[in-house]
């Protein structure tokens, strides 16, 4: 009986969640491909994918509905054959760099690779000033 | 009244702490002035007895559910758990910056009751520069965050706590960091008071080192809980993902490793001078900018954040007045403060200034990767950095620094030549060499988590190389310390490595009775039936799971429903193995009637978590050590000084 009551309490809560999603979600946003070698690839690309309705979250960890709608879209062009680096292409194309975890060099993002290098420059000048000198 | 009592002894507190800071400077200006140096201490201790009252009001508020005060009605409700409301208390802006300045000010008053070694002048000086710190933080709570805020019309219900924090974990989650970043600011208080009075000297670093320890550990903890916290409430099995609040307790404690491995080298060696000084600024710098990441609800949206910016602005303009300042002191007086003894690089000095710059490049990574999209945000080009970009580049500076850590205590202060101890060089390269070739003929694994796994072993092994050849009963706590810490490291990199390697992942629809499998887990879903909590209902599964056909074992892994607020949360469950975990989550019902279930087979992961401990584990030991032989000290320096006066006394 208080099982029962309980049941009904939740589908009552779980109403208006509900009721913002009233579409199911796309079929392979929670279903693997069945080729182990395209599921990885999927996976791996998956988890360099921002969830763009989420706060820091990948696509790979996110239940937003968008998340597994991207998720759908990252598996079905796998498995029809699409490189992930295509995808990526294509996910940038439509939502801006902003979707990527993996930055790429160009004009607004070159300080992230220039600094890098700058520090491996500048540690070794440190540790060669301190140590270089002497002997 | 609580609400106005504890409002009242938090002005009080803020009061005495301007004492504290304007009798320190007059007292430093004019030596002669005792009277006025004779109320820095007392200041101190009323100050962090003031402000401890002033918290407990508020806990006090947050246990009644008293509605009439916004900070409660807009954070707790009237049927929360007990345990949820108490931590409720510091769940929120207000009460976790009040949280904050009590840990300051109950540190201020600890320094003022025990610290004798320094001379006094620069205890005072410390002391001034801990009233300052204080103050500014008195200033933005009692100016833009008053948590004592009063309704005009009291509220029937409160709105609630966000149910993913109403988790025991992270009850005490936030409160370790914060103790963390509050133990570096004393550290930053003892290296401007150095600074002040030119006294950088062993004496120094012996007094700051266990505030450094102390902070460290809590950090240490407070990253390793968090991880675990991600990893199990957020319902996808990721531990780490470079998120900026995950950065924001990261780069203190980076900033710490480094400021603690300089500290001990100034201790015991006098070297190391200006660096240890650059590093206490850098690492409360850290502490700051991780408390503005988080509190000034940049990270939400820096445009949000431009609308509303009162309190962003206020922790940047404090950032901006004790960093800047230290960093002008800093550069006013570094050329007075000599560099201390000299060394060569082949020396246990060498190795941890070699250490020292890779982490302290680290930390430029890091602190790069986090704020340069929020630099960009702020120009309408909104890039993303991840995981794909840390990791390649924070191994350029980690590989070169796992290795040097593997070598470098073995190497003997000052000067040493690196054939003495070819031996156990030969050692390590073995290990890691073989792991390497080993692990990549059998399994198909990208670089990264390899070259970790095989680090790791060789790493493990050579940490625990310092204890050959010693009488293990006559090793010293510091020691032993040392050896638990960098053992952790080795153990939490096999542990990130395993994960990322060899982890499987099953995701299933599954009809009741249905069964399916993950790695060597075979996953019966026996039945779903509805729970309710306090404040919750939920959908559980039954799963029952079994290794390799072993013994089943029955897990219930959640999908809850909050009501206040309203939130969906999926509760984990896990089944833990030596050799690894199991990670069963429970989604929603699929239209034919089957459910979803979300299984990961993670071999190893828990040595991530254990590593983190054995490394906390190790700064607990270190701490102790160091405190006890202080208090030998101070006992043996009494008992000199009673004899003294005793000879006195008798001629």
């Amino acid at each position: 009986m208080i099982r029962a009551l309980a049941f009904a309490a939740a589908l009552v809560v779980a109403l208006p969640v509900a009721a913002q999603q009233t579409m199911p979600p796309a079929p392979f946003a929670y279903r693997q491909l069945e080729n182990p070698a395209q599921e990885q690839a999927a996976q791996e690309l998956m988890e360099t994918l921002r969830c763009l309705k989420c706060q820091s979250q990948s696509i790979a960890d996110s239940d937003a509905p968008m998340a597994g709608d991207m998720r759908h879209q990252v598996r079905t062009r796998i498995a029809a054959g699409e490189s992930p680096d295509q995808i990526r292409d294509w996910l940038t194309k439509r939502y801006g760099d902003y979707v990527s975890y993996k930055p790429t060099v160009s004009t607004t993002t070159w300080p992230l690779f220039a600094i890098p290098l700058l520090l491996v420059l500048l540690a070794g000048a440190i540790l060669l000033r301190r140590f270089g000198k002497r002997k | 009244m609580i609400a106005e009592l504890g409002l009242a002894a938090l002005w009080l507190a803020a009061a005495l702490a301007a004492l504290q800071m304007a009798a320190g400077f007059l007292a430093l200006r004019d030596a002669a002035d005792g009277a006025l140096a004779g109320l820095i201490r007392p200041a101190a201790i009323v100050q962090g007895v003031l402000v401890t009252l002033s918290f407990a009001m508020l806990v006090w508020l947050f246990a009644v559910t008293d509605l009439s005060v916004k900070l409660v009605a807009s954070n707790s409700h009237s049927m929360k758990p007990l345990v949820f409301k108490l931590s409720g208390t510091w769940g929120n802006h207000e009460g976790s910056m009040l949280l904050w300045v009590m840990v300051m000010g109950l540190a201020g008053a600890l320094i003022a009751l025990v610290e004798r070694r320094l001379p006094e002048r620069t205890m005072n000086a410390t002391l001034a520069a801990q009233g300052v710190v204080s103050l500014g933080f008195y200033a933005f709570l009692l100016l833009s965050s008053n948590p004592f805020e009063r309704l005009p019309v009291p509220a029937t219900e409160g709105m609630g706590l966000n149910p993913l924090l109403q988790d025991i974990g992270l009850a005490f989650h936030p409160p370790t960091l914060y103790l963390g970043y509050v133990g570096l600011s004393v550290a930053f208080s003892f290296a401007v008071g150095a600074l002040l009075t030119r006294q950088v000297t062993p004496d120094f670093a012996r007094a700051m080192r266990p505030w450094v320890l102390g902070a460290w550990v809590l950090l240490t903890i407070g990253i390793t809980a968090g991880s675990y916290w991600a990893y199990y409430e957020l319902g996808w099995g990721g531990w780490w993902f470079w998120d900026p609040v995950e950065n924001a307790s990261l780069m203190p404690w980076l900033a710490a490793t480094a400021l603690l491995h300089s500290a001990s080298v100034l201790a015991s060696r006098d070297a190391l001078r200006t660096w240890t000084i650059m590093l206490g600024v850098v690492a409360f710098s850290m502490s700051m900018v991780g408390t503005f990441l988080v509190r000034s609800g940049i990270l939400t949206s820096v445009h949000a954040f431009a609308v509303d910016p009162e309190r962003g602005t206020f922790i940047l303009a404090l950032l901006g007045i004790f960093i800047g300042g230290a960093l002008l002191l800093f550069a006013l007086r570094a050329n007075t403060i000599s560099e201390g003894e000299r060394f060569a690089l082949a020396s246990r000095e060498g190795a941890l200034v070699f250490n020292n710059v890779m982490l302290s490049a680290i930390l430029a990574i890091v602190l790069l990767g986090t704020l340069y999209p929020l630099l960009t945000e702020a120009f309408d080009v909104r890039v993303s950095v991840g995981p794909p970009y840390f990791n390649p580049v924070g191994a350029i500076f980690t590989i070169p620094m796992l290795v040097v850590m593997a070598v470098g205590p073995l190497l003997r202060w000052r000067q040493d030549r690196i054939d003495r101890i070819g031996k156990e060089i030969a050692l390590f390269a073995a290990l890691v060499l073989a792991a390497l070739i080993l692990t990549s003929l059998l399994a198909d694994i990208a670089l990264l988590p390899l070259l970790g796994l095989a680090l790791g072993v060789g790493l493990a092994v050579a940490s625990l190389m310092p204890l050959r050849r010693r009488k293990l009963a006559r090793t010293p706590l510091a020691t032993w310390g040392m050896v638990t810490a960098h053992f952790g490291i080795a153990v939490a990199l096999i542990g990130m490595a395993s994960e990322s390697a060899f982890t499987s992942e099953r995701l299933a629809a599954v009809e009741e009775g249905g069964s399916t499998s993950v790695g060597p887990w075979t996953v019966v879903l026996q039945g779903v039936e509805p729970v309710a909590g306090p404040n919750w209902t939920a959908i559980q599964g039954r799963v029952s799971a079994s290794y390799d056909g072993g013994e089943p074992v029955v897990l219930t892994p959640q999908s809850r429903n909050f009501w206040a607020p309203p939130q969906q949360t999926t509760e984990s469950a896990l089944v833990t193995r030596w050799n690894g975990q199991l990670y069963a989550v429970v989604g929603d019902r699929s239209p034919d009637g089957r459910w979803q279930l979300r299984l990961w087979w993670k071999p190893f992961v828990t040595l991530i978590w254990y590593g983190g401990l054995l490394i906390a584990l190790g700064g607990v030991l270190a701490l102790v050590g160091r405190v006890l032989s202080d208090l030998r000290h101070r006992r043996l320096a009494a008992r000199i000084a009673d004899r003294r006066a005793d000879r006195e006394a008798l001629s």
